[in-house]
């Protein structure tokens, strides 16, 4: 058992906040300047991907990057462990 | 040379009509002459809140489909001289805002002499609070010490930054200020409440006035009289500073330090 934990006071609720607030802030504003098709996009992908394996929705990462003066798009998919199932 | 400033929020209920009110009221004080316009077509309240709702013949509609003149649709406010108060609406009809007919408004005040025009947004990011930020010069955006209030600010701040006029012609965009109201700062010492340094640093913004909690807020409401009237209260002072920075004057921050106890209270727990 972790006695110090007895004594160390828990975190502010308001720090809590604040933590989750930058967290969501940076990431909406990270997704503001990328094209509207891209959620879309990402839903589509997840459909095909899901006819052959059973992944979790948020297994699938597309993100728009920008290269030396041109855009890569990146499609990651964090496949389940062990066989596909279906 | 008319300036146009837009109250916005994003969430509704944290006190876009009470600071449009107020702000409108300040700088009439000032001297300065200035229309503050209603653009929640549909669910009209900043009459209420100036107190001049018995008065509504005309509203802003009325003007944009030429039913009236700009003129007999303004309604002069009885307690200071160089403010006036256009009303929304009570159309259910969404489309009865058109950019054009904003446009036409606001060029018509600007023409008559107006320095500064008050926006009152709508709640939410439909077309009234789109053409309510549109032809925005500057925003005060009204956020309380919650998260839901900052998330939505944030979200009205890359609206700002992206379908207003300023942001399309690339001239340097609108100017953004943040306002914290029903700020408490007995609460932020305990921990339980974001401190204005916790926003500001979340959205990046330049604080305009940190308006503290306060049952004055209410009562001006009941009576139809801007709380920034109402000199007595903090609430008040705290618009008036606000005011003041609105105009390029530099005001320090008042009301966001609890007031320290005496020693007698303490002892006591008065």
């Amino acid at each position: 058992m972790d006695l110090l934990a007895l004594f160390r006071k828990p975190p502010s609720t308001a720090s809590v906040a604040k933590e989750r607030l930058r967290i969501i802030v940076a990431q909406e504003r990270g997704a503001r300047g990328s094209p509207d098709y891209l959620p879309l996009l990402r839903r589509e992908l997840l459909e095909v991907i899901r006819r052959y394996v059973n992944v979790d929705p948020s297994a699938v990462q597309i993100n728009l990057g920008r290269d030396d003066g041109h855009e890569v798009l990146e499609l990651s998919v964090a496949l389940p462990q062990g066989r596909a199932r279906r | 040379m008319a300036e146009t400033i837009v109250v916005t929020s994003g969430k509704g209920g944290v006190g876009k009509t009470t600071t449009s009110a107020s702000i409108a009221c300040g700088l009439a004080r000032h001297g300065k002459r200035v229309a503050v316009i209603d653009f929640d077509i549909g669910l009209r309240n900043l009459d209420l809140i100036m107190g001049c709702e018995r008065r509504v013949v005309y509203d802003f509609v009325n003007v944009i489909q030429g039913d009236c003149t700009l003129k007999q649709a303004l309604i002069k406010d009885k307690r200071i001289e160089s403010l006036y108060v256009l009303a929304a609406s009570q159309t259910r009809d969404k489309d009865a805002l058109t950019a054009d007919g904003v446009r036409g408004v606001l060029d018509g005040l600007a023409a008559d002499g107006f320095e500064y025009i008050i926006c009152d947004s709508p709640a939410g990011i439909e077309k009234g609070a789109h053409l309510a930020m549109y032809f925005a010069d500057r925003a005060v955006v009204v956020v309380n010490p919650e998260v839901s209030s900052v998330r939505d600010s944030d979200r009205i701040l890359g609206l700002l930054a992206s379908k207003t006029q300023r942001a399309e012609q690339g001239n340097g965009g609108v100017k953004e200020h943040l306002l914290l109201t029903r700020y408490s700062p007995s609460r932020v010492a305990g921990g339980e409440m974001l401190s204005v340094n916790d926003v500001k640093e979340i959205l990046g913004l330049d604080v305009v006035g940190v308006v503290p909690e306060s049952p004055d807020v209410l009562s001006a409401s009941n009576a139809g009289v801007p709380v920034i009237l109402n000199d007595g209260s903090n609430a008040a002072l705290a618009y008036q500073d606000a005011v003041s920075r609105l105009l390029g004057e530099t005001v320090p921050l008042r009301f966001i330090e609890e007031p320290k106890k005496g020693f007698l209270a303490r002892m006591f727990g008065l």
